[in-house]
């Protein structure tokens, strides 16, 4: 019971990673889900190999790819770039970014997908410009068709921190293994540590049906 | 491509059977998980409440607790288990468990979270006449489940069936945190003697696209195959 102030200080951590990691995230998915709409070929294949490599690969050996092999790259080391990517903080908020982005694109692309042609002639004919459709029709509509498994990549995203751990950072997980190794009481620590997340988990749900229900236009 | 050569002067014949051990880790945790989610998915769909709520507090904690941290308890929780015994009995020196079982056991804890979910909906997406016509048939419970009901539930649940093993394959690159040589601990070893991360790494992602994409060409196939008839 000693650890849980150490331990709910390393929930910080993990609530900082996942809240930064979700936000750049949007951005990535987004950007790719409009490329997978695109009529250009090279642009449909760059976001569909992006979503197949980051999605068919464990995300820890993209953290790993990214903290130790681009370390190894020199014109990277005397890069800009190098002031980033030699943190373990930054490689894992790329890494985390860079992966939920790709789940990301898909949630949104097949929620925009789902949008009625119906609806976006009616909108025409009423005359309403290209860029009011989009952000009073179309947005509206992808963003409530998504919720339920955006939620569900929050919370995968949550877990997901948990590798920030195996790059040398002390999130949840990370202080968590140290307490077990250092007390051997892995039974205790897990369950504190593991109420920690599914407390994390059901305040994502619950807000996610909050959103859900302020979408719902019925 | 020296640094793949098969045998002695390369790290190709190493990777190979880390592969496997990819593979057979992922294949017992698959197992271990259908065989709790058999059990689970009983308690969920039982008509007894306290049944019900050990269904549903096993999938609520091991769906919503990250990997590493079940890896961790197993690991750190398993070898201590052992070694109170062994105290018992005059022995106090550090005894450490097979990391094959540890590991396909936390992952296959995890992946039977997932299946149960799946079999469970399966099972609810079966239609109602189907029970019902078992039952004026005079069936008896055991003979109907397994010879009209899950049959069915697994045709059904196959499309499903085919993300939990991706994810379970996925899981297990991190398994080798316990020191497990599968892919990710054979390309952390030889990224360490070689220094050459980048390749390794990015070596090890192809391997699991590799895997991954094999795996989605043989579920369609079984896919197509069991909708045959419908």
């Amino acid at each position: 019971m000693d650890s849980l102030p150490r331990l709910l200080n390393a929930t910080k951590l993990t609530i900082e990673l996942t809240l930064v990691s979700l936000f750049f995230g949007i951005f990535v998915g987004v950007f790719f889900a409009i490329l997978r709409t695109s009529k250009v070929k090279t642009l449909y294949y760059i976001s569909y190999y992006y979503s197949y490599i980051l999605r068919g690969t464990p995300l820890l050996v993209q953290i790993f790819i990214i903290y130790f092999g681009l370390a190894q790259v020199e014109w990277i080391r005397e890069s800009i770039l190098w002031i980033f990517l030699k943190e373990p903080y930054s490689c894992a908020i790329l890494a985390f970014t860079l992966n939920t982005g790709a789940y990301s694109s898909e949630i949104f692309r097949s929620a925009f997908e789902t949008i009625s042609k119906g609806v976006v002639e009616a909108s025409q004919s009423l005359g309403l410009s290209k860029i009011i459709i989009f952000f009073k029709i179309k947005l509206p509509i992808a963003i409530k068709q998504s919720l339920p498994a955006y939620g569900n990549e929050m919370i995968l995203m949550l877990k997901g921190t948990s590798l920030a751990s195996t790059v040398t950072l002390l999130d949840l997980t990370g202080v968590a293994k140290h307490i077990i190794s250092t007390t051997f009481r892995p039974v205790e620590v897990f369950i504190v540590a593991g109420s920690i997340y599914l407390i994390m988990t059901f305040i994502i749900h619950n807000f996610i049906k909050f959103l859900e229900k302020r979408y719902d236009y019925n | 491509m020296g640094l793949l050569a098969y045998g002695d002067t390369g790290w190709g014949d190493e990777l190979f059977f880390a592969t496997l051990m990819t593979l057979a880790v992922a294949s017992v945790a698959m197992l271990i998980g259908f065989i709790l989610a058999a059990i689970f998915t009983s308690c969920k769909l039982s008509k007894i409440r306290t049944l019900n709520l050990i269904g549903s507090f096993y999938t609520t904690v091991f769906r919503g607790v990250p990997e590493l941290l079940v890896i961790y308890l197993f690991f750190f929780g398993g070898s201590g288990a052992i070694m109170f015994v062994a105290k018992i009995f005059g022995y106090s020196g550090y005894i450490e468990i097979n990391a094959f079982l540890t590991g396909a056991f936390s992952i296959g804890i995890i992946s039977g979270a997932y299946s149960t979910e799946v079999f469970r909906g399966a099972i609810r997406s079966i239609d109602k006449g189907q029970f019902e016509a078992a039952r004026v048939l005079g069936f008896k419970k055991k003979f109907y489940y397994y010879k009209i009901i899950i049959p069915q539930m697994l045709r059904l649940a196959l499309p499903n069936i085919s993300n939990v093993w991706q994810i379970t394959l996925k899981d297990t690159a991190l398994i080798s945190v316990t020191g497990l040589v599968e892919i990710m601990r054979q390309s952390y070893i030889a990224a360490g003697s070689t220094r050459d991360p980048l390749f390794f790494y990015s070596f090890a992602a192809v391997l699991y696209l590799f895997l991954t994409f094999l795996s989605i060409k043989i579920f369609n196939k079984l896919e197509k195959h069991y909708s045959k008839g419908y």
